[in-house]
């Protein structure tokens, strides 16, 4: 029980040495890396990872967990493609759609996870392929091809480096930090996976918090789904498939316990940029596929671990 | 002399957990240690039994005049030392034979287990020991008390000369404490020795044949209980004149706020746990509720908190409107809750001091569901200060505190919300007599700020002391009411709460 005692911040610390260090690594090591178009291109990548993640985080605090966000970003971005081509439906209609599908995707995870008692783990398992079969179905398994009406939210803006898909998404994180740490709501989320059975004692309703968690989750993969699709110009039924495991790495990177009660929005994206830098510098040191894919997940073993013993001793 | 510990020493960092206590152990002696929390008896007895390595201490520990040096809990237990925790070390999906043999499996060919084998070893040591019990049951079907005989027993089978009980009676009720006490006993004539820690000191002065008291990490003196007296012991412990130990009463009785009516609850499978309880409980009053373990004390709070049971019969009003049948609404309605389960239902270890103190009373200090970080430090300090909570900072994990800490968190927790009716269980279980002093303190306070106070307790004297009226619960109703602290007798609760004459011997 007895840990030692470390500086609140001190986490926050070592995710940006960490991060820091990455970049200066990849900076020193490749040519370009630090310019204005690597970082920009990284930046431009991450906004459905950094909104889910948020989403994820919170979640996480509550001790539940959604392995479905893979598919219901493709079933929303599969809706808001078929609206826009086949129903001719403008961005924005289209974005509501794909946000009040996304949540209501959501609210069932949350409801039957939470009011009939099942593990979400499972729940979401089944999610999964119900959602990716729905988008298969919706889209008649072919790609819906937008075009311009959607790829201007996930490019760059003119004179800038980054897209607006990468300041909304930077916004939403910052939103989802105060919701978590400075509102009663937040409170309730911590307090609900800290130790359920004291927050009831302690007069927390504490369903709601839950079911709430899962339908924010769901609205945010649902904005999500429209970011993703505007980086291709398209609604791919397959899109996001393993996306679950980027976004829980994501957020385990970022110090979020498994077990529920302790997490952080702000130190999720801390992960997402982590994992989305290592990745691109990966690239650009011209490191094959597969040899990116055994460096990421060891570090992302690395981190849990080091987080681990940072705790028990 | 069986166990001689010579001029101890023990430092965490910069704190002196231990400071040049000497200590000494007689066959056949059972030797109480007492102190307050952070007194220092956890820290004697990890040296003793080799938790803490010979030569992360000074000072030297002698077993028959021999010099110890344990490198590993292995080594104290070879030499005869075992150690009874709070905390049961048990795997209770294995057998009570199982168990015994645990890490000691009679094998053939080095692996394979002998059941049969494990299974006579096991009775016999039970049958040495006069305990009836199969070594074939399900180590997940005994109660606590059952299970910290077979814990016992273990180390006894295992040629244990010394053992060392740290608050085994926290968890027992009192005739299964009787038990306890009765095979201590039982194990002295057979020249065991031990060392035995206990908060309740009627177990002492029944069973020990010296005292010793610790204070700050150091000895105070070691007495004989024929020459000394509870109070004098309370006294060597926290090192100051503590007068009366209960806060003396006045009559402020008030209208009635609680009122229960012919009360029944069934559990979740359906089984008749309460029934037919009725009382009022009043403004300015404390209402004790005692029993035996198992009595339905915890039940009833529970159940009248909303928290437990399924409601078959009967009315629960406050100022008479009904109350509502979740904690947070009921909580709304100006009852709260201190569980006796504090790590379970009572904290979030993990979170902060102040987190804890907060999580019942959010509204208070938040705007249209936006929390006023100032406006909550500025009451939680206000708070743990007329709680005078013993802690550096609010930031730490309430984990970390000590149980007395933890206790007042909780109840600041409560207290947070405003409350008109306080339902306490327990409230200083497992807490050192300082800061229980302190909890009667608060309830005495209650009492005078007009809020009714249900006390569940099982500690008679507590019950007495702090009690203006007492009802004793039996199997579920109420064994008997009793309407004046002033005269009550601890008999007749015993009687009421069994049902016949009290045993004697305890209280």
């Amino acid at each position: 029980m007895r840990r030692r005692q470390f500086p609140p911040q001190s986490d926050l610390l070592v995710l940006l040495l960490v991060l820091g260090a990455l970049v200066a690594l990849f900076g020193l090591g490749t040519d370009g890396f630090l310019g204005k178009a690597t970082l920009g291109s990284i930046a431009n990548r991450i906004p459905a990872l950094m909104l889910v993640s948020t989403g994820m985080t919170l979640l996480m605090v509550t001790g539940g967990i959604d392995l479905s966000v893979g598919s219901v970003l493709g079933l929303c971005g599969a809706a808001a493609g078929v609206l826009m081509v086949d129903d001719a439906w403008g961005l924005g209609p289209a974005l509501a759609a794909s946000i009040a599908l996304g949540a209501l995707v959501g609210s069932i995870n949350g409801w039957i996870s939470v009011k009939l008692r099942l593990p979400s783990f499972i729940v979401t398992l089944g999610m999964l392929e119900i959602a990716r079969g729905l988008a298969f179905l919706a889209t008649h398994s072919q790609t819906k091809y937008i075009g311009a009406a959607i790829e201007s939210v996930g490019a760059p803006i003119a004179g800038w480096v980054v897209s607006p898909a990468f300041l909304i998404a930077l916004g939403i994180v910052v939103l989802g930090q105060l919701l978590l740490s400075r509102t009663v709501f937040g409170r309730h989320l911590v307090a609900v996976g800290g130790n359920v059975e004291a927050a009831a004692i302690s007069g927390v309703a504490v369903d709601p918090p839950r079911i709430w968690a899962h339908a924010l989750l769901g609205g945010l993969t649902g904005l999500a789904a429209v970011f993703n699709c505007s980086r291709l110009g398209s609604a791919d039924p397959n899109a996001g498939v393993g996306f679950e495991l980027s976004v829980i790495a994501a957020v385990v990177v970022g110090g979020t316990s498994l077990r529920g009660g302790r997490g952080s929005v702000l130190k999720s994206l801390l992960g997402v940029l982590i994992v989305a830098t290592l990745e691109a510098g990966l690239v650009q040191m011209g490191a094959s596929e597969p040899v990116k894919r055994v460096v990421t997940g060891c570090v992302i073993v690395a981190a849990v671990l080091a987080d681990t013993w940072r705790r028990r001793t | 002399m069986i166990l001689r510990a010579r001029h101890l020493t023990k430092r965490f960092g910069s704190v002196v957990a231990l400071s040049d206590v000497s200590f000494d152990l007689r066959a056949g002696e059972i030797h109480a240690l007492c102190g307050e929390n952070g007194a220092g008896k956890s820290t004697l007895i990890k040296l003793l039994s080799g938790v803490h390595p010979y030569g992360t201490y000074a000072g030297h520990i002698e077993i028959d005049a021999g010099e110890a040096r344990f490198r590993s809990v292995r080594d104290a237990a070879a030499a005869g030392i075992a150690v009874i925790y709070q905390e049961l070390a048990f795997v209770d999906e294995l057998t009570v034979a199982e168990n015994i043999c645990l890490g000691t499996e009679p094998a053939r060919w080095g692996f394979w287990l002998d059941r049969n084998q494990a299974q006579r070893r096991a009775a016999e040591v039970l049958a040495r020991f006069g305990i009836a019990l199969d070594p074939a049951t399900p180590m997940r079907s005994l109660g606590v008390a059952q299970k910290q005989l077979v814990e016992i027993v273990k180390a006894l089978a295992r040629d244990s000369r010394i053992l060392i009980l740290d608050e085994p009676t926290a968890a027992l009720a009192e005739h299964e404490v009787e038990r306890l006490l009765a095979m201590l006993e039982e194990l002295r004539g057979r020249g065991i020795a031990c060392i035995y820690i206990s908060h309740r000191l009627d177990e002492v002065f029944r069973i020990a044949d010296r005292i010793t008291v610790l204070r700050d990490g150091a000895t105070v003196c070691t007495l004989a209980p024929a020459a000394t007296d509870a109070s004098a012991v309370v006294r060597h412990m926290v090192g100051r004149e503590i007068g009366e130990l209960y806060p003396r009463k006045a009559r402020l009785r008030g209208p009635a706020l609680l009122e229960v009516e012919d009360l029944a609850v069934a559990d979740e499978r359906g089984r008749q746990r309460l029934g037919g309880i009725s009382f009022a409980l009043h403004a300015g009053e404390v209402l004790g509720v005692g029993g035996l373990m198992g009595a339905g004390r915890t039940e009833l709070l529970m159940h009248l908190y909303g928290a437990w049971g399924r409601r078959t019969a009967g009315r629960v009003t406050l100022s008479g409107r009904p109350v509502p049948g979740e904690p947070a609404s009921v909580l709304r309605s100006g009852i709260a809750l201190v569980t006796e389960d504090r790590r379970r239902f009572g904290l979030h270890v993990e979170e902060s001091i102040a987190f804890n103190l907060s999580l019942s009373s959010l509204g208070a200090v938040s705007r249209g569901g936006l929390l006023r970080p100032g406006a909550e430090q500025k009451r939680n300090a206000d708070c743990a200060r007329s709680l005078r909570l013993k802690a550096d900072k609010l930031s730490a994990p309430a984990g970390r505190l000590s149980g007395g800490n933890q206790q007042k968190v909780v109840l600041g927790k409560a207290l947070l919300t405003g409350p008109r009716v306080v339902l306490l269980d327990e409230p200083t279980r497992g807490i050192d007599i300082g800061a229980k002093l302190e909890i009667y303190r608060l309830i005495d306070g209650l009492r005078a700020d007009g809020c009714a106070v249900l006390l569940a307790t099982s500690e008679l004297p507590e019950l007495i002391g702090l009690s203006d009226r007492i009802l004793m619960m039996r199997d579920g109703a109420i064994g008997g009411r009793f309407e004046d602290g002033a005269a009550i007798r601890p008999e007749d609760l015993l009687r009421a709460a069994i049902g016949a004459a009290p045993r004697p011997g305890r209280l």
